[in-house]
């Protein structure tokens, strides 16, 4: 082997053979960890199983200063902090994983940190793994698996109240023995255990000591030789520590298959692939049960010797509630409850909030109007960008809200029971329990509910999620379907809420439909395997929901709202240009003598005059030319080249419907129930006399709302959580299709029909 | 011993797994959760909708479709002792 690095005079990277292609592309982290004197600061990896109180253990680590992320290529959240009073212990906290063996996005990351196998995340010099000391044996699965790669560790067993709670004893001192790692009891939720847990790491870290473990545990010998050739391979190649080689090796032969990334060195590769062709090629061996199994079978002797049960049961108050939450009765009327309660916060609680943006955003807009000078600029912010933005941003207490709910549901555990209770009509269409609530939120607003199909772990379900999650009616539909209803149907109360619900009906109705299309024909895959843990209920951590409710919604504050800002910008653009100094000079004229004849500057004369300029200018402007050009198109649904705009603008954001109805139709910024706007809807008529706004097309019109993608908002998080364009467009394309398909039926066959 | 599978068992009675049957992924999968050959495990109920199926397994509580279930294989279903 010819010595030979990138950095020349340090002899501890890694010693590289003849350097293949294949190698020249590994990242340069698969290095060994710098010597403890050596470094300024550690970073050290944090990983335990979902549910087993890691976050709230991170976040009385780092006393909620943190920074979260995403790692590079995947949506799976990175979350980075220093350790409070110690800034130069740098906590990584990886997934929430209940193995290491590479399955989901999730699970991948965190093998990878660990073995260093991302390119920007260098090493962990240390590991902190959390166990949940009410359900040893399967969190200790992970930790001893971890423990295998040899890196130094420290071991925080907690939950430790619900164990002393129930009358158990745990024999510290004696599981530490057996792993090898210093164990602190900690009690996460009380922040007890905290101090010991830093003054651990800190000595860890200060030791630098890789531990040498004895695996405890034996397999048949055909898979030991192979699990120590592949380890001499691994050592040779400096993949990992020579402490880590034999866990390494195992992790990698209990795949059974051979990674498709080129992420391990040449000649591990090849010594995994000989290994496996070897082992499989008898008929009996079966890799993983023997793996598996014989890591359980020691752990059931390790926690057997250390743990002492009473005779209580551990989660007497979790099987107590769920004798509710999951009873066959009272589970799904409790359910409903919960989703009754998600739905009045959103639409009724986050109501005064919305309402004090509102005003704030008509208050900046009058405060431009009168102070600045006039002008396009003036325009541009008072007439566009306020207005545009400000519409966006109204809806932020909504989606404050609903991530809030989401986050309580998640911490208490219950968000689980209810994909366990949903999961039977998720399944039906081909989808996945945790399905469900993303499906749901998406009636306030699609952008947190896509965001939320991050717990979806099979990218296919997620991805078909993601794609029917905005024909779920949300929020900003309800300004439209209002102003339609109370313009163009019967004042019935009962035809008002009949129409509504067959609105939001007709969206779940379709969103299931395409998911089962979906699933059947693109992205055609088995059913998911619905295997999830019901975890114990818990006190929520309030402060820590907070924090995630936060950094959750200022994306949609931040991304959402600078492509709305520039989409509004263009919009407004096209609205307003090309401007046209004769007809300026016309109506200045107009005014004039109406001036001359009332005697003032004001007065509903000049008003409606202004307003009829508005309209003119709308008409040759150059979105008014694309609506008559589209006129065409949209004469078979039954509307006008107004309409016709009205449908374009809403492209950017629903509500923009009644803004650009209000101008079209000559009256001036206008609240979605003004009478005049209804009025005036009412009496627009074709050139030959018929009424444009029928029930019939007031009907197809909510159609096309319910069923066309009009949030570049949605868009730009989609392409966001798809890592790309081909899924956003492709979502806005078949939506497209389905809004006009569908409106056109509408409007044709009921016009056949006489409706009309 | 007659070999039935878990979704077959009531809610309330317990089994010990004989084998794991099914793709590796999804066999591998309940291995790692604890369902290994040996295991005791008890059904607690099924779903309001009937499906899935929550299965309590080394001390906690996991939920498993009928379709899922249907691949792990039971010897000695007992009756809750009431």
């Amino acid at each position: 082997m010819s010595r030979g690095s990138r950095e020349p005079t340090d002899d501890r990277l890694l010693i590289a053979h003849e350097k293949t292609q294949e190698q020249q592309e590994m990242p340069l982290s698969i290095a060994h960890p710098r010597p403890a004197g050596a470094r300024s600061s550690s970073l050290i990896a944090v990983a335990g199983n979902p549910n087993c109180g890691k976050t709230t253990l991170f976040n009385a680590l780092t006393g909620l200063r943190h920074k979260v992320g995403n790692y590079p290529g995947v949506t799976v959240e990175k979350r980075e902090g220093a350790v409070a009073g110690d800034p130069a212990l740098k906590l990584l906290d990886l997934p929430g994983t209940y193995s290491l063996s590479a399955r989901s996005p999730d699970e991948q990351i965190a093998q990878d940190v660990l073995l260093g196998r991302l390119a920007d995340t260098p090493r962990p010099d240390a590991v902190l793994i959390v166990v949940d000391a009410a359900n040893l044996e399967r969190n200790l699965y992970l930790a001893s698996q971890v423990l295998e790669l040899g890196i130094p560790a420290v071991i925080a067993c907690n939950m430790m109240d619900l164990l002393e709670a129930a009358g158990h004893k745990l024999d510290i001192a004696g599981l530490s023995k057996r792993l090898h790692a210093p164990v602190i009891p900690t009690k996460g939720n009380r922040g007890e255990g905290v101090a010991e847990l830093k003054a651990a790491l800190r000595k860890v870290c200060a030791a630098n000591l890789p531990q040498a473990r004895q695996r405890a545990w034996t397999m048949s010998e055909s898979i030991e030789r192979e699990a120590r050739d592949i380890a001499a391979a691994i050592t040779a190649s400096g993949f990992t520590e020579p402490q880590g080689a034999e866990g390494a090796a195992l992790l990698l032969l209990s795949e059974g298959q051979v990674p498709p990334e080129n992420h391990l060195p040449a000649a591990v590769r090849k010594s995994l692939t000989a290994a496996l062709s070897r082992l499989q090629a008898d008929p009996d061996m079966d890799i993983s049960l023997e793996v598996t199994a014989g890591r359980y079978a020691w752990l059931g002797e390790v926690v057997d010797a250390c743990l002492r049960r009473s005779t209580q049961r551990t989660h007497a108050f979790t099987d107590r509630l769920d004798g509710i939450f999951t009873h066959r009765i009272w589970g799904l009327l409790s359910f409903a409850a919960m989703m009754g309660l998600l739905f009045y916060s959103i639409f009724v609680l986050a109501v005064p909030l919305m309402n004090v943006i509102e005003s704030g955003v008509q208050w900046t807009q009058t405060a431009i109007q009168t102070r600045m000078a006039a002008g396009p600029l003036r325009e541009l912010l008072a007439e566009g960008i306020v207005p545009g933005v400000g519409n966006v941003i109204v809806f932020f207490p909504q989606i404050c809200i609903l991530f809030l709910f989401i986050g309580l549901l998640e911490d208490t555990g219950y968000m689980a029971r209810a994909a366990f209770l949903m999961d039977r009509i998720m399944s039906r269409v081909g989808l996945h329990g945790k399905s469900f609530i993303p499906l749901l939120s998406s009636h306030a607003c699609a952008i947190p509910g896509i965001m939320a199909t991050r717990v979806i772990e099979n990218p296919k379900d997620r991805l078909v999620t993601i794609l029917v999650a905005p024909l779920m009616s949300c929020s900003a539909r309800l300004p439209v379907y209002t102003v339609l209803i109370a313009a163009c149907l019967p004042s019935a109360a009962w035809v008002k809420a009949v129409t509504l619900l067959a609105m939001y009906m007709l969206g779940i109705t379709m969103a299931l439909t395409m998911a089962t299309v979906f699933k059947k024909t693109l992205l055609r895959g088995p059913t998911p395997a619905f295997i999830m843990e019901l975890p114990p209920y818990r006190m929520p951590h309030l402060s820590a929901v907070l924090h995630v409710m936060w950094d959750r919604s200022k994306i949609f504050l931040t991304r959402a709202g600078t492509v709305i800002l520039a989409i509004t910008v263009l919009l407004w653009a096209g609205m307003h240009f090309p401007r046209s100094s004769e007809r300026q000079a016309r109506y200045e004229t107009q005014r004039q003598q109406i001036r001359a004849a009332t005697g003032s500057e004001t007065g509903e004369q000049i008003d409606n005059l202004n307003k009829q300029e508005a309209s003119e200018q709308l008409q040759n402007s150059y979105a008014g030319r694309f609506g008559r050009l589209l006129e065409p198109a949209t004469r078979p649904l039954g509307y006008d080249w107004k309409i016709g705009i009205g449908l374009i603008s809403s492209f950017a954001a629903r509500e923009v419907f009644v803004s650009t109805m209000g101008i079209v139709y000559s009256v001036g910024d206008t609240e979605e129930d003004s009478a005049p706007l209804r009025e005036r809807m009412r009496e627009a008529r074709w050139p030959d006399g018929r009424r444009i706004f029928t029930p019939l097309v007031a009907v197809g019109l909510m159609v096309f709302y319910v069923l066309a993608c009009q949030c570049v908002s949605t868009i730009a998080i989609v392409r966001r959580e798809t890592n790309g364009w081909r899924w956003p467009l492709f979502m806005f394309g078949y939506m497209t299709a389905l809004a006009y398909t569908g409106a056109l039926l509408v409007y044709q066959i009921g016009s056949a029909l006489g409706l009309g | 011993m007659a070999k039935d599978t878990l979704d077959s068992l009531q809610a309330g009675e317990r089994g010990r797994i004989v084998a794991l049957t099914g793709t590796p992924e999804l066999r591998r999968r309940l291995m790692e959760m604890g369902l290994i050959p040996g295991t005791l495990l008890r059904v607690v109920r099924f779903a309001p909708l009937g499906d899935p199926i929550d299965v309590e397994v080394r001390g906690y509580h996991l939920s498993l479709r009928k379709q899922e279930a249907r691949q792990v294989l039971i010897s000695n279903p007992q009756h809750p002792q009431e």
